[in-house]
């Protein structure tokens, strides 16, 4: 690494420290230097995400199957077909599109509120702590096969534990967890919260322990009640986190696949089939490539429009002059 | 915005201490509190010790209607047909597994070190812009990606081989933008120093940086060990010998190919599960840190 010859100004380097908010110099580097710092990652990030953004774009624009050779001009073909209800496609990409609402709508209150729950239980130094936080967390390393594969076994309508232990306390023991609506969904979202409560969890914690205790001092000798407490200093002190797991829980969940897969297979019916797992299947199954690339766009754009809300609505009702 | 530096910054090991509230808990509230969490850890953990518990159980057994929380038979017979079988190499899965998580998290943390720490110290034309488009595709849901991905790794000839796992997911957008939190967070005078001293900028980067810098990449590493270890519907279309399956992929087909051989099933995601918990019982305190430094990027 040469072009250390290109000196940073003269007076800088005999003060080096404490430039209160002054300007860069380059002194670690100018001309070429920061490109070739940045060339690895660039190129990777061109190659796998620029690129593929924009030839998605292309794709979705052609009637692309990957197994022919001729992949004609299609104009907006593709996405008039997942809105037609008489073509190929249509229907099935809106029972897709249905399920994935379906999961999130249903997954996403859980996985904001039950983990917070969690949290603030945890929120205090008691024996054992480190030990609970442990195990709650356990299940989101092994990971959507592992325990796809696991639960797929204990909701088995026939031999599987959970009917076994409801019919012993006297409830249906013959539900069909993996083939019927709407249990099927209340397992996709029980095994859901089950495998990534305690990430959630983890986060708000996280969150939870950077609110400055002198806050809750303070709430208390103003004569706040616990609930107060939550509403007026929790509430507040946890937005940013609680934001994000707003977000990254919504596009977790818009994402579901491994779940359906390993579990319901989409039964009954192709009902469970989510958007992701019906893209996939067309595309890299069914090689229609082209009409995949449409509806990720169309699940995209849904999905940067709810972001979008959510981070809004965040917004708006943030008090002025909120400290951290 | 600013939580993430406070967050970030010189990194504690220290387990975290949650706001004193007064002091006094009052029993009957500890006694409440401590049912829930027990009640908690019940569920958490009985789903799987079953698991491990039917791993050795018989195919009979496996499927009794009444549960065996102690096999009535206890056997290996599971373990031998997965472990003997070419059709289902578990431990070639595992062997695949272990080797695209560890070159994936080597080749995200050298190429988000690299990249970050010229976006966090250095001045040049097309900063922000770099900058901006990086931050920008944090936003963009990875589901745009596959079927284009899945066209340019054909076009490169690694359809079905460990380098389509491997490359392509670490283009790590989220490990620039850590990495870069964390370099602009650390003090600049030993950089200065080290510039005075005559060093130039791969060898600032190098041997004063890194050092300093050891449990963010620590962190990111293990975090993109993770995400790559669990990847499941990436794995599952571009890899089809079975040879070259990951686990979560192999444990899928699997599945298909036993539909209800659960003493097997359950054999093969002990199999699968056993690598990432002894890790995780070894670095436990490590990972849940390490994942819930990642909240505080809001």
């Amino acid at each position: 690494m040469a072009t250390v010859e290109t000196l940073p100004t003269g007076q800088d380097t005999l003060q080096p420290v404490r430039r209160e908010g002054g300007k860069r110099t380059s002194r670690y580097g100018g001309g070429w230097v920061p490109y070739l710092f940045l060339l690895p990652y660039l190129a990777l990030f061109t190659t796998f995400v620029l690129v593929p953004i924009v030839l998605g774009i292309w794709i979705s624009l052609h009637t692309w199957d990957f197994t022919l050779p001729r992949k004609p001009w299609a104009g907006l073909g593709n996405y008039k077909d997942l809105f037609d209800s008489s073509s190929v496609v249509g229907p099935d990409f809106i029972r897709a599109m249905k399920a994935t609402a379906i999961f999130t709508v249903a997954s996403v209150p859980l996985l904001v509120v039950i983990p917070l729950a969690v949290a603030l239980l945890m929120n205090a130094k008691f024996p054992g702590r480190n030990l609970f936080r442990a195990v709650y967390f356990a299940p989101y390393v092994l990971g959507v096969a592992v325990i796809g594969v696991l639960w797929r076994y204990l909701l088995d309508n026939n031999v599987g534990l959970v009917n076994n232990y409801l019919g012993k306390i006297g409830l249906p023991d013959d539900i069909a967890w993996t083939t019927s609506t709407p249990a099927a969904w209340v397992a996709l979202v029980g095994v859901t919260v089950w495998w990534t409560l305690g990430f959630n969890a983890v986060i708000y914690l996280a969150g939870l322990q950077d609110i400055a205790p002198e806050l809750y001092e303070a709430a208390k000798i103003d004569g706040a009640n616990g609930w107060q407490r939550f509403r007026n200093v929790t509430l507040p002190g946890l937005r940013p986190v609680l934001m994000f797991v707003v977000i990254t829980t919504i596009i977790a969940s818009a994402n579901m696949f491994g779940q359906s897969y390993l579990i319901t297979q989409g039964a009954p019916g192709n009902e469970t089939r989510t958007a992701i797992y019906y893209i996939a299947d067309t595309g890299l199954k069914n090689f229609d490539m082209g009409r995949a690339a449409a509806m990720s766009f169309v699940l995209t754009v849904c999905l940067l429009l709810l972001s979008a809300v959510v981070m809004l609505a965040f917004r708006e009702r943030k008090p002025k002059g909120l400290a951290s | 915005m600013t939580t993430f530096v406070e967050g970030t910054a010189p990194v504690t090991d220290n387990p975290p201490e949650g706001p004193r509230r007064g002091g006094r808990p009052g029993r009957a509230k500890r006694i409440v509190q401590y049912a829930v969490l027990i009640v908690l850890t019940i569920l958490f953990l009985s789903p799987l010790i079953y698991m491990a518990v039917t791993s050795f159980k018989t195919q009979a057994d496996a499927i009794s209607p009444e549960p065996q929380w102690i096999p009535a038979n206890p056997t290996t017979s599971a373990y031998d047909v997965m472990l003997g079988s070419d059709d289902t190499p578990v431990l070639r899965w595992a062997f695949n597994s272990v080797l695209a998580a560890t070159a994936q998290a080597l080749l995200v943390v050298a190429t988000a070190a690299l990249a970050a720490y010229a976006l966090a110290r250095m001045d040049f034309r097309g900063k922000r812009l770099i900058f901006g488009t990086i931050v920008a595709t944090l936003f963009v849901p990875a589901v745009i990606l596959i079927i284009p991905n899945y066209i340019i790794i054909s076009e490169f000839a690694w359809l079905d081989s460990l380098t389509a796992v491997i490359v392509p997911g670490a283009a790590s957008a989220f490990g620039v933008f850590f990495l870069r939190q964390f370099f602009t967070s650390l003090p600049e005078e030993l950089e200065e120093a080290a510039y005075v001293d005559g060093a130039g900028p791969f060898r600032i980067f190098w041997s004063v940086v890194l050092p300093l810098s050891k449990p963010a990449l620590a962190t990111l590493a293990l975090l993109a060990f993770l995400t790559n270890w669990n990847d499941f519907l990436w794995p599952l279309y571009v890899l089809f010998s079975a040879e070259q399956q990951t686990l979560p992929a192999g444990l899928a087909t699997l599945q298909n190919a036993n539909a209800v051989r659960y003493d097997l099933l359950m054999a093969g995601a002990m199999i699968a599960a056993l690598p990432v918990l002894l890790l995780y019982l070894a670095a436990q305190r490590f990972v849940i840190e390490g994942v819930s430094r990642t909240g505080l990027k809001g």
